[in-house]
């Protein structure tokens, strides 16, 4: 049986300090003994604000915000990325678009998330899948709702699934999502 | 090229959080102890020492830019030449081989590799989200933003491909833990078994937390010369053992970024561009790869590193080995996850592809003598991580890869004892051994051979 976690979380955050206990006079015993201090820890907040370009592979979120999911595809050979890459890896090649979104998809890889980074942690437990698509060479990191994620389990390897799209599209990877077709 | 010979190497003590000490400190203990080890004193190497290259991962968690000129500076060594390293978690692994290569080509005759990661400053989830940055942040990053959903994907793969088990995982980290046990620069000193690991909370499935490193604090270095350097510092007092570890391999290899983008090559792809040349020897290999390419395999897909096969060849032709697992002593192996140590078997030719998780069980790479609780049917042949490895020793980025340089020149010069005040880790009569750096879900992999000369 799992065991669930025998300690609370640790959090930042404290109580606000004014004047720090100090040797009234800076004697030598005073100053030798300020080595064994405990450190001073202080919080530093931090946030960016950055403005990210999709560049090249916009197209791929524009596609999604409209039920379509597009790939990129060598003009020469024929290698279909499932994932956008502006240019092929073998020929150098600028590569074109092509449209995937019928496709028949299946599970190649997953697993479920039961921690994640901060940004994920509400949404904990969620299922991250590899998306193989027939005719395509790579792969796409996606989202699979519609299983039990307390229930994962091999078998879902080589499973059938469609794509879905929300409505409101946000222009991130997570606007299309998976569930068993 | 010039023979290189790694001396002498010093490790902070890993933990969970070093307040006690700014990141410049905490690099000055291990390299204050390479130093010392070599019995001369710190002005005398200043004076001797040509320049150093300096290894941390992320410039978020210390919110510091440019901060390996200030841990240059506080060893006392500016104005000599520095620069730093980067490349995930193979930062460390990369550094030693950008200090052997400034030997290597005679530009320089001593040169310090150091490496430090100081992870407290933020909240474990944080921190997990600044590892996970180190994906592709228009693609990866949005959609699962965590390193071991990453890695476990990679393992259900292997899982399914090869049948891999989760109990053979766990057999790695009961492996580690326990050899930690008689570490004692190791952040995790304890006894787990098999059912332990499985019932420690789920991270990632299959992955639960003791399949699984942990972020730490601390620091590594290692002190590199020609034979001109070992001459100039004995000229100066210094005390270096023989036989000398000599670093007669080095290799690297890449990968994708995005996993999903890592091709799936046939038969004849991989048995003419990755297979090991013991493998390409083998008929009975070839028809059993073959056999796995006909029920659907590809190479590497996700399920193996390519990086690693491409680093492991490259180090085990310069170093002239020819069948790893009997020529090599022990290997300390990048284990951030316990499937990556199986994933990396094979990738290291220890195995073949496809049997790393009956390897992990077999007990060929564990160490004589010790009770590790299991019944493990093949003797120790090859031991994977004597010193605990990341899983248990803790995974302080940018050091990571250097304190396996510094135990494995320890294993080497069979000072184990001397160091760890236990001589349980001592490989016996050590003459040959591999570090393996590791970098996200297989991007950058180095692989250094030491040898005693």
């Amino acid at each position: 049986m799992t065991k669930l976690p025998n300690k609370q979380q640790e959090t930042l955050g404290g109580t606000i300090v004014h004047n720090l206990p100090f040797p009234r006079d800076t004697t030598p015993e005073a100053l030798a003994w300020l080595k064994e201090m405990a450190p001073i820890q202080i919080e530093q907040p931090y946030s960016i604000t950055y403005l990210h370009s999709y560049a090249q592979d916009s197209p791929w979120f524009a596609g999604l915000s409209n039920k379509k999911i597009l790939a990129n595809q060598d003009p020469e050979s024929g290698y279909v990325y499932a994932t956008p890459r502006g240019h092929d890896m073998h020929s150098g090649a600028e590569t074109n678009w092509i449209d995937i979104t019928e496709n028949e998809a299946v599970i190649h890889a997953f697993t479920v998330c039961h921690f994640g980074s901060e940004a994920f942690l509400d949404q904990t437990p969620y299922v991250l899948v590899q998306v193989e698509f027939e005719g395509v060479d790579t792969l796409l990191l996606s989202r699979l709702f519609g299983v039990d994620p307390m229930e994962a389990s091999l078998d879902w390897i080589g499973m059938k699934i469609k794509p879905q799209f929300i409505r409101n599209s946000k222009l991130k990877p997570t606007d299309v999502y998976f569930i068993p077709a | 090229m010039r023979p290189v010979y790694a001396i002498s190497g010093g490790v902070s003590k890993f933990a969970k959080s070093r307040p006690d000490k700014n990141f410049q400190a905490v690099v000055k203990e291990a390299y204050d102890y390479a130093i010392n080890d070599l019995q001369i004193s710190f002005p005398d190497f200043t004076k001797i020492v040509d320049g150093s290259v300096a290894s941390y991962f992320s410039d978020h968690f210390t919110r510091q830019l440019m901060a390996a000129i200030m841990a240059h500076d506080y060893l006392g060594l500016c104005p000599k030449p520095s620069h730093r390293v980067e490349g995930g978690g193979a930062t460390g692994g990369l550094c030693f081989q950008e200090a052997w290569k400034s030997i290597a080509s005679g530009h320089m005759d001593v040169v310090v590799a150091y490496g430090f990661e100081t992870m407290s400053h933020v909240e474990t989830w944080k921190g997990n989200e600044f590892i996970a940055l180190a994906s592709d942040v228009s693609f990866d990053y949005p959609v699962g933003g965590f390193y071991s959903g990453y890695y476990a994907m990679m393992v259900t793969r292997h899982m399914k491909e090869f049948g891999t088990t989760v109990e053979e995982m766990a057999h790695v980290s009961v492996k580690n833990h326990i050899n930690a046990f008689h570490n004692p620069y190791a952040q995790k000193r304890n006894r787990y078994s098999i059912q332990d690991v499985r019932d420690a909370p789920m991270v990632a499935w299959p992955l639960t937390r003791l399949d699984i490193c942990v972020m730490s604090d601390g620091a590594a270095a290692t002190i590199l010369a020609s034979e001109e350097g070992i001459q100039k510092l004995e000229k100066a007092g210094a005390k270096i053992p023989r036989p000398l570890v000599k670093i007669t391999g080095i290799g690297r290899g890449t990968d994708a970024m995005r996993m999903a983008d890592r091709p799936h090559v046939d038969y004849d792809t991989f048995i003419k561009d990755y297979a090991t040349e013991q493998e390409k020897a083998s008929s009975d290999t070839m028809k059993y790869y073959k056999k796995l390419w006909d029920h659907g395999a590809r190479y590497p897909g996700v399920h193996s590193f390519r990086a690693g096969r491409t680093a492991g060849n490259m180090a085990y032709k310069h170093a002239g080995i020819h069948n790893p697992i009997e020529e090599l002593d022990f290997i300390e192996l990048h284990d951030a996850y316990t499937s990556s140590e199986i994933q990396t078997y094979e990738d290291l030719g220890l195995c073949r592809y496809g049997e790393g998780g009956p390897f992990a069980a077999s007990g060929k790479a564990f160490l004589p003598g010790i009770d590790y609780g299991l019944k493990l049917p093949d003797k120790p042949t090859c031991s994977v991580n004597p010193s605990g490895g990341l899983i248990a020793c803790g995974h302080p980025v940018g050091a990571t890869g250097l304190m396996q340089a510094v135990f494995a020149i320890w294993q080497l010069q069979e000072s184990i004892k001397k160091h760890f005040n236990d001589n349980t880790l001592q490989v016996k009569d050590a003459q040959k051994g591999a570090i393996h750096s590791h970098a996200g879900t297989g991007t950058y992999v180095s692989v250094s051979i030491l040898e005693k000369e």
